[in-house]
């Protein structure tokens, strides 16, 4: 496993490195993993590796890419697009030549046309940000606010908003929102992996059985 | 009805919280939930609410969320139950 870094392009022109995480021996099977998004991209990160550790050990080459404006990027996340994070996902699946790629929950709503893609307990936009909206409204009562989502989904479309830590530009918002995974896609969905999504947990964990479930249906549907 | 209710709420703690199977039988209608538990967050109050619609297949509106319900697994539990009889 190594870090490295691919060019990602920047809306006005040019691009800016972003880094990834990656098993690359020039293997002939090579998969892209668009990961989950803001708070779940931390509590399956660790799985998330997990999994490619796995799929490294059964030959397949694969990269975690960040988004820009995501973990490690020095990109503003409330300048981002979500057209920008289509074009990101584009562009790190050619740069390291993937032929596969695995989106997992709201990473799927970014995963790259042209290539035979899995959607990892995808999920829509608007769930997503149901839940950060509810969390903001619960910590605001905690705090002695009262906060509506109406409201703020209001005050999103037209300045953006910060949830959970996040902050969100407003066209981010409004176009984020009405998204939905392609059907496109096969879905490998929790069952199929069995116990419970760690994306739900509280704090970050990890599963070795959901690990090596969800590598078994990659490289089966791989390298069979 | 309720008998079920108390089970599939167990099974969602388990779920959120990390717990080891069994561990949430133990929980009492006392036992305290948010503000009690520190790794009972906001974020995580806000993840363990949609999990209780998905799987209660009820919808939760935001002004019926207030601490008593969230303090102890008995209040959680009496409003999930309310919620479900009223579906």
């Amino acid at each position: 496993m190594t870090p490295a870094t691919w060019p990602c392009p920047l809306p006005a022109g040019g691009a800016a490195r972003e880094y990834a995480l990656v098993f690359d021996r020039g293997r002939q099977h090579r998969l892209l993993i668009v990961p989950a998004l803001f708070d779940e991209s931390n509590r399956l990160r660790r799985f998330t590796v997990e999994v490619m550790r796995r799929l490294d050990g059964a030959g397949i080459d694969c990269f975690l890419a960040d988004l820009p404006g995501c973990n490690e990027s020095l990109q503003p996340l409330e300048r981002q697009d979500t057209t920008d994070w289509t074009d990101a996902a584009t562009a790190a699946a050619c740069h390291f030549k993937a032929t596969y790629a695995l989106g997992i929950r709201g990473g799927c709503l970014f995963t790259p046309t042209g290539l035979p893609v899995w959607h990892y307990a995808p999920v829509k936009a608007a769930s997503i940000l149901r839940q950060m909206l509810r969390a903001r409204i619960l910590a605001a009562r905690e705090a002695g606010r009262e906060e509506t989502r109406e409201l703020l989904a209001e005050t999103a479309v037209v300045s953006g908003i910060e949830l959970s830590g996040y902050r969100l530009g407003a066209d981010f918002f409004r176009h984020f929102e009405k998204m939905a995974p392609a059907s496109r896609a096969a879905t490998i969905a929790q069952e199929a992996v069995g116990g419970s999504g760690l994306w739900m947990r509280a704090e970050p964990g990890e599963d070795s059985a959901q690990a090596d479930a969800l590598a078994a249906i990659l490289i089966a549907g791989i390298a069979p | 009805m309720s008998d079920d209710t108390d089970q599939l709420l167990r099974r969602i703690l388990t779920d959120v919280l990390g717990l080891k199977p069994g561990q949430a039988d133990g929980f009492d209608a006392d036992t305290g939930l948010f503000g009690h538990l520190p790794e009972l967050d906001s974020m995580a109050v806000a993840g363990l609410l949609t999990e209780l619609e998905d799987r209660l297949d009820i919808v939760i509106e935001d002004d019926e969320i207030d601490g008593e319900m969230l303090e102890t697994f008995g209040g959680l539990l009496a409003f999930a139950e309310a919620k479900r009889t009223g579906a």
